[in-house]
């Protein structure tokens, strides 16, 4: 390594993908020994970046540096090879094995299997503080602990640069700060952190330097040390801030969704909803904010049909709904955004007009009794393409093709189409681009004064204050305080989302 | 978008093409590295098959191509129903002894052991959809042990309550009332085309509008493509495995019918087992597609067929035809892949240079 050579240098980076270009133009330096943030909102292109850096997508063009050196990365081998190392956001571990084992699967020749990577785990572990224990189960081991796993299974493989994707969305605020601790001492021994992430605070206690990308393109540079909130939220955002804010309430008296004392609970016996109780009236949005992994998932199972409540009650309307089936929900009216459009919202190898029937294969204009209704369902396609907003070349186009908004705001499409009476929104805009971001909560104000309820979960804070009539949340499978978004700040909201600790 | 079409057409005739050359080519090392002629091989192979055989081969098309339509109901919606062979074997029999028992005489005879067929290949396959749906056990694991104990099971009833004759033993013959009538394209000696062969037109025909036309085959096409969507779509998994496992095990129980009514007359050494599982193989090599069946059930009956000719005419062994429809198999599930991944990176330049535009106009 030369000293004075910077870590990482990317200059000129471009990729496309099928409907969106995902990065252009992209200039990154990363100096040697510091921690560099890469920040913007989700869909600027913070991921695509990595995975470049990371040798798991190859840039269209441009050139990538490593230590003052050319380098071409087919694959994350040639990346480690390298010295560069990615901890994702979801772990990729293996559940039942050791702590000692997942550090040694596949890095065998490095230090063979036995006392020797042992020895090597140790010196790692105590020299970074990370408090391994070589043989104890990941299954047994909390979020933070399957991270630091994580960070130490690139360093056991030698990477001097490491990329911490949104490290910082599953840690609760003290965990944060241990790692926060960890990622200094990993500095300071020389090593190079990109660090991704979209939490400014967060950016501004631990980065050395920011780069900001906004729309596939890095469009500047900030110092940590004189820099505020302000000024980079208007760098990742641009001129036009768009805004989620709700004027008048639209809330009526008519109670939608009713769940009474509702609890949830898992094949081992353990309850991941408690004594759930929540009102949603026609023209209401109900709010819940929470950690992810509180539980949300779960109430939005629990409430389309795909778990069945071990007691209490659900309501729609007037009918007791707490044993009906997902299908017998959706034909009474539930439009279901899910949180994980590609799993739960789309068949991807299947041509849009499809994807529109799917999840309401069984209503007009999709179906006439037991038949698919072929041109029905297509000239629908045609008329959610417009209204909606979707950039494809057609509708025989397979939804892989489409980029996160475009797939988003047929989904968006679809779920509006038949005058739905609840709609359950799971983080409708993650991922999703400041266009399509507007244009969705467009559709949700409209469809709210219409009369729509709405349950909607989202990370977004600022989305579920905007939106929002009612904020309440959820915390270990309890809703832990109710908030009037008109006066709730999102560190008030912090603040409870985490057991009433600051955030 | 008319070049489009040209090229999607020559894109989806690509894989085939690659895989019947990949074949030939390993057959012919084969050959040739068993120190035999390939040119007598493929001479003996494409050689004008005689009227007797052409009969053969259209017979065992419909026999095999009912065999892949059961195989790819399951495949279908991911499901893999590898006891196609115990359901038709079973089914078989039932529908023999039925038959055979001339409880009604004539077409009614005919249509009642047919259904009997249908509901004993759907019952054997309904045991492995019932202990995957509510055990968890894996389809191809009960599958393959339903085809034992199903082959040991008709080989005790047989033996129970069959005719003995001499060492064989098989189950009543027919009466001359109940043998289908079917199509003499040539000569008497040359053999009939059994008139159940049609059960395989009505079978294709029922597939392509059940998976293409209806409710139920787009969820059964949804629950193949993604478990996770189809369930948030509101498809009920299970009903989903009980339904498309039973439909699968129902067509099994058609495949050996057609040779039952046209000229078999009994369950006994005239059964052709195997069947099952070349059905399996079509379906691999037709990609489940009603059409790709087809030619790939007349690929399999034509190369069985000939490589009859080669114990005459050549001295290469006949089962090395079976190495050929191995590969063909293989080198089409792989072609197919590498094509498809080739696409995909043609679709995504071709969509990648477009958003330039999309982008301006919305900024």
């Amino acid at each position: 390594m030369t000293e004075g050579t910077d870590a990482v240098e990317l200059r000129g980076i471009g990729k496309s993908f099928p409907g969106v270009i995902a990065n252009h133009d992209v200039d990154l330096t990363i100096r040697q020994g510091t921690v560099h943030a890469l920040i913007g909102e989700n869909g600027a292109g913070k991921s695509t970046l990595m995975k470049i850096l990371y040798g798991v997508q190859r840039p269209d063009e441009g050139t990538i540096r490593l230590n003052g050196e050319e380098v071409v990365l087919k694959s994350p081998t040639d990346a480690i090879q390298h010295g560069v190392g990615m901890v994702f956001q979801h772990f990729m571990l293996a559940d039942n094995l050791t702590v000692l084992e997942n550090l040694v699967l596949g890095a065998e020749k490095l230090y063979g299997i036995g006392d020797q990577a042992r020895t090597e785990i140790a010196r790692i572990s105590d020299r970074f503080g990370f408090g391994l224990k070589p043989d104890v189960l990941v299954e047994k081991l909390g979020v933070a602990d399957r991270q630091r796993v994580e960070i130490a299974k690139v360093l056991y493989r030698g990477a001097r640069i490491i990329i911490l994707d949104e490290p910082t969305a599953v840690l609760v605020p003290q965990e944060v700060e241990a790692l926060f601790a960890n990622l200094r001492e990993l500095r300071d021994a020389g090593n190079s952190i990109l660090f991704i992430s979209h939490k400014l605070d967060e950016v501004l206690a631990i980065a050395d330097d920011i780069t900001v990308m906004r729309r596939g393109a890095t469009v500047g540079t900030a110092d940590p040390k004189t820099a505020t909130k302000r000024q980079l939220a208007e760098l990742m955002v641009g001129s036009e801030l768009p805004s989620p804010e709700t004027s008048e309430s639209t809330v009526t008296d008519v109670e939608e969704l009713k769940l009474t004392e509702v609890t949830v609970t898992d094949e081992f016996g353990r309850d991941l909803l408690s004594d759930i109780s929540l009102t949603i009236r026609r023209g209401e949005v109900l709010g819940i904010a929470g950690v992810e992994g509180n539980g949300q998932s779960e109430l939005v199972e629990m409430i389309m049909g795909m778990r069945i409540p071990s007691a209490g009650h659900i309501t729609l309307g007037t009918e007791d709904v707490t044993h009906w089936h997902t299908r017998q929900l959706r034909e009474a009216g539930i439009a279901y955004i899910p949180e994980d459009r590609q799993r739960h919202g789309l068949l991807l190898d299947a041509p849009l007009w499809e994807n529109r029937m799917l999840g309401h294969q069984t209503q007009a204009p999709n179906a006439k009794g037991p038949w698919i209704n072929r041109s029905g369902a297509r000239k629908d396609t045609q008329r959610i393409m417009t209204e909606y907003d979707v950039r494809a070349p057609g509708i025989d186009t397979p939804s892989r093709a489409l980029s996160g908004g475009n797939q988003q705001k047929l989904i968006v499409g679809r779920e509006m189409s038949g005058d739905p009476v609840l709609l359950i929104a799971s983080h409708p805009t993650r991922g999703v681009d400041i266009g399509a971001q507007a244009a969705i909560w467009d559709h949700m104000r409209r469809a709210r004064r219409a009369g729509l309820a709405v349950l909607l979960i989202s990370a977004d804070l600022d989305e579920l204050i905007g939106l929002s009539d009612t904020i309440q949340v959820l915390l270990r499978g309890r809703f832990v305080g109710t908030f009037d978004p008109s006066t709730v700040t999102p560190q008030d909201l912090g603040a409870a989302m985490t057991g009433g600790e600051a955030a | 978008m008319k070049a489009l079409n040209l090229r999607s057409i020559g894109l989806a005739l690509l894989a085939p093409a690659i895989a019947i050359v990949v074949s030939v080519l390993v057959t012919t090392l084969v050959i040739a590295a068993v120190g035999s002629s390939p040119g007598d091989f493929w001479s003996a192979m494409f050689s004008n098959p005689l009227p007797r055989l052409r009969v053969n081969i259209v017979n065992q098309t419909a026999t095999y191509y009912i065999a892949a339509v059961a195989a790819a109901i399951g495949f279908r919606m991911g499901l893999f129903n590898i006891g196609l062979e115990g359901q038709y074997t079973l089914a078989s029999y039932a529908a023999a002894a039925f038959g055979g028992g001339a409880y009604l005489s004539g077409f009614a005879n005919v249509l009642v052991s047919i259904l009997i067929a249908i509901a004993v290949g759907a019952a054997w396959a309904g045991v492995a959809a019932v202990l995957k749906t509510t055990r968890g056990v894996s389809e191809v694991i009960s599958t393959i042990m339903l085809n034992s104990i199903a082959v040991f099971l008709v080989g005790y009833l047989l033996n129970r309550y069959g005719v003995h004759i001499g060492n064989s033993v098989r189950t009543t013959t027919l009466a001359p009332s109940s043998n289908v009538p079917g199509f003499t394209p040539y000569l008497a000696r040359d053999g009939e085309i059994w008139g159940l062969s049609l059960l395989a037109v009505v079978v294709g025909v029922g597939f392509w509008v059940l998976l293409n036309k209806t409710r139920f085959g787009f969820d059964l096409r949804a629950s193949g493509m993604s478990p996770t969507a189809a369930l948030a779509s509101g498809i009920n998994p299970n009903r989903m495995i009980i339904t498309a496992m039973m439909l699968s095990g129902g067509v099994a129980g058609l495949i050996w019918l057609p040779a039952l009514f046209g000229g078999a007359g009994a369950y006994g050494t005239s059964f052709q087992s195997g069947l099952g599982f070349i059905g399996i193989s079509v379906a691999l090599l037709g990609r489940n597609r009603p059409l790709g069946m087809l030619f790939g059930a007349l690929l399999f009956a034509f190369l069985d067929t000939q490589s009859n000719t080669l114990t005459f005419s050549t001295n290469v062994p006949p089962s090395i035809v079976q190495i050929t429809e191995g590969i063909a198999v293989l080198a089409v599930v792989v072609a197919f892949e590498v094509v498809r991944r080739w696409r995909a990176r043609l679709e995504q330049r071709s969509v990648g240079q477009k958003p330039v535009a999309a982008t301006e106009a919305s900024a």
